[in-house]
């Protein structure tokens, strides 16, 4: 055993052993193992989890609890008038973690950055990330100005570009250290032994169990880390999470189990916390087949749907009713839209007015569990039965996840699909050019839907630096949206954090990743 | 006894190539693409997905696809997992040690408690004991585990406090795993309290899992007896004047093990199935869980490189059960 394990061991136990100790360790269950470390590999919020978010640092970063967008290691940016041109000020002075095999010899500068992004540009590279946010076509070349300034030369302007940036794909890895493995020809530990700049360090993992991570004690930001070590015992059953943390076994847990919560809400050693998620769940009728290609069948169709119901039995109370396309903790979210109203009788009417009798359609139901949609089945039942008051027959479809994905994205699908998005960047474009611009159409666009006036302010938004006059547009956009119905809205889910009294400082994320670097233990 | 040994060996040829197709054809049979499951609601260019479909090789031959796999397989490479980017070998020996220490003490559990009850229930056929302990038997049979499970949790360490819930040893130790098994690296480790904290995890998964072996041996040790009880050798001893114990524990059990040793042997197949449920309800960090969460995002190599491990070891345990045999009854041997 290493000295630094040792150290570590031995510090857990006097904590735990309840000796005088100022050794302090923060213990997550979390749900799931990191497919890896190296999180430019993959794309799940477990992996980001365990791996960007302790470990690494990106140039921007998001504020803890917000979609803002903060320096992280820049120190400040500056866009060029024309957009192309994006220049990053490097902070002094950031170092990287050391491990048994590998002690930097310089502080992090500029030949970091560009091999962390250089890297996901070569032919072979499997990391999915950085190619489907675009960043490949988007970046045409990276510049090393000198040591502490980096230029990135776009090819058009992009609003997104710097919340882009701020994503876990983005981490910066070091390069000496990629270099000393390359040259050990031992590659793979930069996704097995992580050396980051982040708040805490790698210090072990053990398959599917246990991770663990020390205080960084040379962090970038004064103060912070606020505990000694940081433990991810990986439990992957919610009822047993919640028997762990009962059981003062972890001190915080994600996804508990709907069922639960209010158990967990009444009991004294638990507190809840909750957010709304950034994510949206939907149903996308084809509106390029009859009679789904009227937009007055589709809000007729919308006005048929009990959203309460689906709240209350679907999500159990943890979601509530999306009348816009992004969820309400994102900025320019249109306060003023109302939702289609539920009205069988007024729905039935304007169906007839439309000239549609007899109507049937199929529903497409997820076979899987997303935030945005706990129970696609039982959901699509409920619609089910709800079509059926206004005399619409509902057939309900599924497939096998890879299949149903596929077979969803087809121009040609029949019928209307339950699906959902999770925002990546905080940013409105990532869900409104994603699912519903003209560019997704047989692809994340699912509802086939390509409308003139929506596309065009969507477009001009991307080219505008201020974030008030694109957020104008986007208001715009979704009263477009509304008017026109391509999905039905259906819900944006709550996110419920249970966690032990003593934990102080843990904030809710909206992007959904689990973030201890201000948290702290009271005694 | 050799010749025995080596015709039985004969027999893992065919077997073990019939199990590499099997695997390998498993999860190609079930629909989904892995390509599109990994990219998600997010979804992929198409020009991105030709890429990652050349590389993944599936633009070749399924027939060629197989025969490098099997070529790989006999140079003990099993490839890479798609989700990971890790040897498949790695993952399987990270993880098999938790599976196996996990199987190890639910097959002693439930071979020192069902042997017994079966012999006991057999001898006072009828009487209470065994309708007690035969109608347990089935209880435990058709137990839903994963309930089972949760209960236990929720009685001895929700309420009681007397095991831990999950995990395998508590997150204060910290060694190296030196061998993976548990209960060996704690020891070795020379941290006090160690060895006792890995045992304290192990009981209740360890009973959760020995359930369902458990209830068949005792009914399959019982059914047995009964029949051996019947023959005219045990009257025999019997009036000889020897002593009941003797007589059942030794005349009568030897013969009646034949078909317990098959049941048993059996039963691994069965604890590597239960596996999968007790892993993932205790965070017990084994291959089952791997595998199931592997079929999910079809993840080719591992299903496959993972399907054929777990095979080859049903087999190894199937040739133990065989030579078993010969040593319980010579006859079988000499055929």
């Amino acid at each position: 055993m290493s000295l630094r394990k040792t150290l570590t061991a031995a510090g857990l136990f006097a904590l735990l052993a309840g000796t005088a100790s100022a050794q302090s360790t923060l213990v997550y269950c979390s749900e799931g193992s990191p497919e890896g470390f190296d999180p430019a590999l993959y794309t799940s919020g477990t992996t980001f989890d365990a791996s960007s978010h302790p470990i690494y640092n990106r140039l921007t970063e998001f504020e803890v609890g917000t979609t803002n967008v903060i320096p992280g290691l820049a120190e400040s940016w500056d866009v060029s008038e024309d957009g192309m041109e994006v220049t990053f000020n490097l902070r002094e002075g950031v170092k990287f973690h050391s491990n048994d095999m590998f002690t930097p010899s310089r502080d992090f500068n500029a030949d970091d950055v560009i091999y962390s992004f250089e890297r996901q540009t070569v032919d072979g590279w499997t990391g999915e990330y950085f190619t489907a946010m675009g960043m490949g076509d988007l970046i045409s070349s990276i510049e090393k100005v000198d040591d502490m300034t980096v230029k990135f030369t776009l090819t058009r302007p992009e609003a997104p570009f710097v919340a882009n940036l701020a994503m876990d794909f983005a981490s910066i890895q070091s390069k000496e250290y990629a270099d000393a493995m390359e040259e050990a020809g031992t590659p793979e530990m930069l996704n097995q032994q992580p050396i980051g700049t982040g708040p805490f360090s790698f210090v072990d993992y053990q398959s599917d169990a246990v991770i663990r991570y020390a205080a960084n004690e040379d962090y970038w930001k004064e103060g912070l880390p606020k505990v000694d070590n940081l433990v991810f015992a990986i439990t992957t059953d919610a009822s047993v999470r919640y028997q762990r943390l009962q059981a003062g076994e972890c001190h915080i847990m994600p996804y508990p189990n709907p069922a639960d919560i209010e158990a967990m809400q009444s009991d004294e050693n638990i507190n809840v916390l909750e957010q709304e998620g950034l994510n949206v769940g939907y149903l996308a009728y084809n509106t390029m087949q009859e009679p789904f290609d009227n937009p007055d069948v589709r809000k007729a169709l919308n006005m048929a749907i009990d959203k309460q119901a689906i709240i209350d039995v679907v999500f159990q109370g943890s979601g509530q009713i999306a009348s816009n396309p992004i969820p309400p903790t994102m900025w320019s979210y249109n306060e003023a839209i109302e939702d289609d109203p539920y009205d069988p009788e007024a729905a039935q009417q304007m169906l007839a007015d439309a000239g549609v009798e007899d109507l049937s359609m199929k529903v497409w139901a997820m076979p899987v569990q997303r935030p945005y949609n706990p129970n696609a089945r039982r959901m699509a039942e409920l619609i089910q039965e709800d079509m059926s008051q206004i005399g619409v027959d509902v057939e309900i479809v599924t497939y096998e996840w890879g299949e149903y994905l596929e077979r969803s994205a087809d121009e040609e699908r029949d019928g209307a699909v339950l699906l959902g998005w999770t925002g990546d960047n905080g940013d409105p474009d990532n869900f409104l050019a994603v699912l519903l611009g003209c560019d997704g159409v047989g692809g994340s666009n699912r509802a086939n839907w390509c409308h003139e006036p929506f596309q065009e302010l969507i477009v001009e938004a991307k080219t505008l630096s201020s974030q008030d006059e694109r957020a104008a547009l986007y208001e715009e956009a979704q009263a477009i949206f509304k008017d026109q119905a391509p999905w039905a809205t259906i819900a944006h889910s709550v996110v419920f954090m249970p966690v032990r009294p003593e934990v102080e400082g843990y904030k809710v994320h909206p992007l959904g990743g689990h973030i201890f670097t201000e948290v702290s233990l009271a005694e | 006894m050799l010749k025995y040994l080596f015709s039985r060996l004969l027999t893992f040829v065919p077997t073990f190539i019939g199990v590499c197709i099997i695997s390998f054809a498993f999860i190609r049979v079930l629909p989904g693409d892995p390509i599109i499951v990994m990219a998600g609601e997010r979804g992929m260019s198409e020009e991105r997905y030709n890429e990652l479909y050349q590389q993944f090789g599936f633009d070749r031959p399924l027939v060629v696809q197989f025969w490098d796999y099997f070529t790989g397989v006999l140079q003990g490479d099993l490839g890479q997992s798609y989700v990971t980017k890790r040897p498949v070998w790695d993952e399987f020996f990270a993880l098999f040690p938790a599976t196996l220490e996990l199987s190890f003490c639910a097959i002693i559990i439930a071979v020192a408690l069902g042997l017994p009850a079966g012999v006991i229930a057999a001898v006072n056929r009828g009487k209470f004991f065994d309708r007690a302990l035969m109608s347990s038997a089935l209880i435990g049979y058709s137990m839903p585990i994963f309930w089972w499970a949760l209960l236990l949790i929720i009685i001895f360490s929700g309420n009681l406090g007397w095991t831990p819930v999950s995990g395998r040893i508590d997150l204060l130790y910290f060694f190296d795993a030196k061998t993976g098994f548990m209960l060996i690296d704690s020891l070795l480790s020379g941290q006090e309290g160690a060895f006792k904290s890995a045992v304290r995890h192990l009981i209740l998964p360890s009973i959760v899992l020995a359930t369902i072996p458990l209830a068949v041996i005792a009914r399959q040790t019982r059914s047995a007896m009964l029949e051996v009880l019947g023959e005219d050798y045990i009257r025999t001893a019997k009036a000889k004047g020897l002593a009941p114990p003797r007589v059942n524990g030794v005349h009568a059990l030897r013969n009646a093990m034949i078909p317990v040793v098959t049941v048993i042997g059996l039963s691994v197949g069965m604890l590597l199935a239960g596996a999968i449920l007790t892993e993932t309800i205790f965070s017990w960090p084994g291959i089952g869980k791997w595998m199931v969460d592997s079929i999910y995002r079809r993840d080719y190599p591992v299903v496959q490189g993972g399907l054929l491990l777990v095979a080859l070891l049903v087999m190894v345990v199937n040739l133990i059960v065989d030579l078993l045999y010969g040593l319980i009854n010579p006859k079988i041997r000499k055929r």
